[in-house]
């Protein structure tokens, strides 16, 4: 280690400030998900479980549920598709436009949400309503799918940067075709990459808001369901009950996802341990 | 290469062009719909229209948060499972209804006229609502609710923009909108004003303006002349700096600042000062009608034109005109119902008195919502009025 | 003398290794057949919807009904240059943007940096997945919880009572406080996979010239981890310049997302219009940062 041990308390210090400024609210989010009354004063007087059954038995969050986590799988895998061609197409090829792609790919995620909502609402409206398409789940996975692209995109790509392609010419050289060189080549290279890009497109299709109200209709995701009980004070303790429990399942995913990348966290910028391309990389 | 480059441009421009060409030639969807009652897949007698209901299944609707009553009950009765959006402001509800995803929308005077005239919703055929014969003969057939003599949906309800606030704060004998508008009082309640955000907001300082300064001349508080209509946005940049709240029309941002203490004075809808006065520990807070008179809304459930459940709509309205239904509302929002025989089922028996549900003089200074035209709807040709447009765009300008 | 034996004609190939065997002789179709689809999503699905939307900043409107009425105009335009208001709430935007990006930077440094280079294996996936968790925390419910934090009664008043202090939450610094709190974590694993890549071997050079750790810090870190730093602040810029929702709940001032937002329904060709702000600015700020070499360090 080439720190000093001061700079390396400093560190400590601070980076332990940043996750409680990161975890305090969450565990206030927590702390009302147990309490009793409906309206979120501080400091809490009473505790109670009664939202949870409350929240078990409403049927508008169960429903708004149910249709995010199909919008999120369906807006995952097409993001893994794109993503995958494009990142293949990107890191091994040289072709006119491939910086425009990096920068194309990265727009629906930079530019506001608003902005990426209203077009496509005012596209299905005027140019898709004419031809019968209309609101539903698959309007809103096309709005998801869009900003989920980069995030497998750029796990990719950088995988793929680092991932010698003198493998892949080896590989044909003894004779695979393409389709064995990628299943048994490139995939395996990309697997942790795509696993960490999956993981946050499916993260982030689950948890938006602003894309979705344009895009679902009349349709409630989770996200939408809470910002309409808002206007409800009534109903506000479910939602925090629905976020505690949607962080606590998600635990789970997360820390297996870190463990099967092979223990070089979630920016997959390392291969997995162990595997062929660790032993290329590791040559001098 | 710089030839691929000039042909890659050129198609991104073809498609640019193409896209125009095709955002232009497709139209909105909605042609004028000629003032008829016919919606396709609607029943054309009651049992046709209940047989039909139950295959549709639900309605969707778009309203104002807390309309929607008794939805357990009406969905028992007739097989429609009740969809509820809330609309923020009428601007909000007018985009829902136009996206073709909801069947009804209980419609201000500031959307009713426009969604009349662009066609978005249909008239009413009132033999297949039974209970429109128990609404009250002053509130139909207005301008509101009817176009060229077809009436236009059932009405709801009606209620004033009260001036409310906290009385541990605020005098209990205030009774004039002064302590929003005054100089002296807009430094006094700094930063904990409350006032609704919507561009409609510029028609209660006209109220104010109609009684302080008569010089102006304004009767109307829509329809305002240029002058009048400066006068006015001059009045509310005044006010702006020392508003701490514009609340968003979902009640429950404002609910949540009384009950904090964050604001204490400003304009509220009777669902707010209800849910205040009967939260757990209660807010003091009082709600009045000033003496200058107030703005309001009488609103009114329409059909869209092209709704996809016709029937459990029909139902719909006719539901929310019932006695029951109409008892719900009155003291569940604070409406004054348009359906007397409610008076007889609120738990409150007071509460049509408490309402003025059958007092006429009281409401003749609530002025209700609608929509600021440029020939000032009267008869003369002489006098133009601010567009709702440069309501809109004021309004932006105003917040700041 | 040993015979060499005739070459044998190769296995007659089944159609997939025949496909193949074109694909792998012609890289260009190889290299359309991955480029189609994504390349076609993204300018049909994205661009031409992008393009619906901005076309109609070129239309008028009915000044009652609000409906859009298809005769070129360049009025919209006009508006948004000639009123303040627009300019006003378009730079207040961009401060908070750069004031969020600047106090993310802050926060994010001294935990990447601990995890990357200080921390142990095992704590370092712990604190990845400690980072990543948040993110699986609802927006929304994140906002509403600060609501409470900042509101006259809520924690931080309750903190400052006792110092006699008191702080209006609702106002653009709560707001900023906001945002910084809901982006911190697309900072910190840009900045943590930049630290990462740095190599020992460099900071070891460093000291052994005689570099002590603010020297080092300054003249190898900084410059090494700038890219991954600028990526990072491509989501917290875009992300604060664009978001209606917080700023909504927070505070009564008006941003670039609000302001969009309330004229979207009876004025979207002025709304359509005013987006050509925010996309002019992040374009830029995507071009400044690509030169600075962010892409490669998302």
């Amino acid at each position: 280690m080439v720190e000093s041990t001061l700079t390396r308390v400093l560190l400590r210090v601070g980076a332990g400030l940043t996750l409680a400024f990161i975890y305090i609210p969450l565990f206030l989010i927590a702390l009302y998900a147990f309490n009793q009354n409906v309206t979120q004063a501080w400091p809490i007087e009473n505790y109670s479980t009664k939202w949870f059954s409350v929240a078990w038995e409403n049927q508008g969050v169960r429903d708004a549920l149910w249709l995010s986590l199909q919008a999120a799988l369906g807006a995952t895998i097409v993001a893994l598709v794109l993503g995958t061609l494009a990142s293949m197409a990107v890191s091994r090829y040289r072709f006119f436009g491939r910086e425009v792609i990096s920068f194309a790919v990265i727009l629906p995620i930079a530019l506001p949400g608003i902005i990426t909502g209203l077009a496509l609402q005012a596209t299905i409206l005027d140019v898709l309503g004419p031809l019968g398409v209309s609101f539903g789940l698959t309007t809103i996975i096309v709005g998801h799918a869009t900003f989920c692209v980069v995030v497998v995109y750029n796990n990719s790509v950088a995988r793929l940067r680092r991932a010698a392609g003198s493998l892949d010419e080896a590989s044909a050289d003894l004779g695979a075709d393409t389709w064995q060189t990628f299943r048994f080549v490139m995939f395996p290279q990309m697997r942790s990459a795509l696993l960490a890009g999956g993981l946050l497109a499916f993260a982030l299709s689950f948890d938006e808001v602003v894309v979705t109200i344009f895009t679902a209709g009349a349709q409630q995701t989770l996200p939408i369901w809470i910002f309409a009980t808002l206007a409800r004070p009534a109903q506000l303790p479910i939602v925090n009950v629905v976020a505690l429990f949607v962080i606590l399942v998600s635990i789970i995913p997360v820390y297996f996802a870190a463990r099967l990348a092979g223990g070089a966290g979630l920016t997959a910028d390392r291969p997995a341990k162990g595997s062929v391309a660790a032993a290329v990389e590791a040559e001098p | 290469m710089r030839r691929k480059r000039i042909a890659v441009w050129a198609a991104l421009g073809l498609l640019v062009a193409a896209l125009s060409v095709v955002a232009a030639g497709c139209g909105g969807g909605d042609d004028e719909a000629g003032a008829s009652t016919d919606i396709e897949g609607l029943g054309t007698s009651l049992e046709e229209i209940q047989t039909m209901a139950r295959d549709e299944g639900e309605v969707n609707l778009v309203q104002w948060a807390g309309y929607a009553q008794l939805t357990d009950e009406f969905e028992a009765a007739t097989g429609c499972k009740v969809n509820t959006k809330d609309g923020g402001s009428s601007d909000d509800m007018i985009s829902l209804i136009q996206t073709g995803e909801y069947d009804g929308v209980s419609a201000s005077g500031n959307a009713s006229v426009r969604l009349m005239t662009t066609g978005d919703v249909a008239p009413i055929d009132p033999d297949l609502v039974p209970n429109y014969a128990d609404v009250q003969e002053g509130i139909k057939d207005q301008d509101y609710n009817s176009l060229d003599g077809q009436p236009y949906g059932v009405p709801h309800g009606r209620g004033p923009n009260y001036l409310m606030f906290r009385t541990d704060d605020v005098p209990e004998d205030t009774d004039s909108w002064g302590v929003i508008w005054e100089d002296d009082q807009l430094a006094k309640y700094k930063g904990k004003i409350s006032i609704y955000d919507d561009s409609i907001f510029i028609a209660d300082a006209a109220v104010w303006l109609k009684a302080t300064q008569p010089d102006l001349g304004i009767d109307d508080p829509y329809q305002l002349n240029q002058e009048q209509f400066d006068a006015a946005v001059a009045l509310l940049k005044k006010q702006a700096p020392n508003v701490g709240e514009y609340w968003p029309g979902t009640p429950a941002s404002q609910i949540a600042a009384y009950t904090n203490g964050d604001s204490v004075v400003g304009t509220t809808w009777p669902y707010q000062y209800l849910q205040l006065t009967n939260a757990d520990p209660a807010v003091p807070v009082k709600a009045i009608k000033p003496v200058e008179g107030t703005t309001g809304w009488s609103d009114t459930w329409m059909i869209y034109s092209q709704a996809a459940h016709p029937n459990c709509m029909y139902l719909w309205m006719d539901h929310m005109i019932s006695p029951e239904a109409q008892a719900a509302v009155a003291e569940g929002f604070g409406e004054a119902p348009v359906n007397l025989k409610a008076c007889d089922l609120t738990t409150n028996e007071n509460h049509c008195s408490d309402f003025h549900a059958d007092d006429e003089a009281w409401w003749d200074d609530v002025y209700y919502w609608t929509t600021p035209v440029e020939d000032c709807g009267d008869d003369d040709d002489s006098t133009t009025c601010v567009t709702q447009e440069d309501w809109k765009t004021a309004w932006t300008e105003i917040r700041g | 003398m040993t015979s060499v034996s005739a070459p044998e004609t190769p296995p007659r190939a089944h159609p997939g290794r025949r496909l193949s065997t074109f694909l792998f002789r012609h890289p260009r179709t190889r290299l359309a057949l991955l480029l189609a689809l994504p390349v076609a999503w993204m300018v049909v699905v994205y661009f031409g919807s992008l393009v619906v939307l901005l076309v109609s900043a070129f239309w008028d409107t009915d000044p009652f009904t609000a409906e859009i009425v298809r005769e070129f105009t360049l009025d919209n335009f006009k508006t948004i240059i000639e009123r303040p208001v627009y300019r006003d709430v378009a730079w207040r935007t961009i401060q908070m943007a750069l004031m969020v990006t600047l106090a993310d930077i802050v926060l994010a440094f001294p935990i990447a940096y601990y995890m990357a280079r200080v921390a142990s294996p095992r704590a370092r996936n712990l604190l990845v997945v400690a980072i990543l968790l948040p993110l699986w925390a609802s927006y929304l419910v994140k906002v509403i919880a600060w609501r409470t934090i900042l509101s006259d009664g809520g924690v931080i008043n309750w903190a400052l009572e006792p110092l006699g202090l008191s702080f209006d939450g609702y106002s653009t610094v709560g707001l900023w406080l906001v945002f910084t709190y809901l982006w911190l974590p697309f900072m910190i694993l840009p900045v943590y996979a930049g630290l990462e890549r740095i190599p020992a071997s460099l900071l070891e050079a460093s000291a052994d010239l005689g570099g002590r750790s603010l020297t080092t810090f300054v003249r190898v870190i900084v410059p090494l981890a700038l890219p991954a730093v600028v990526a990072g602040s491509i989501f917290t810029f875009s992300l604060t310049l664009g978001d209606y929702i917080a700023p909504g709940l927070i505070t009564s001032e008006q941003f670039i997302g609000t302001v969009i937002y309330n004229i979207r329904g009876q004025a979207l060709p002025t709304a359509a219009a005013y987006s050509f702000v925010p996309i002019v600015v992040i374009v830029l700020y995507l071009l400044v940062a690509r030169k600075l070499g962010a892409f490669e360090s998302l």
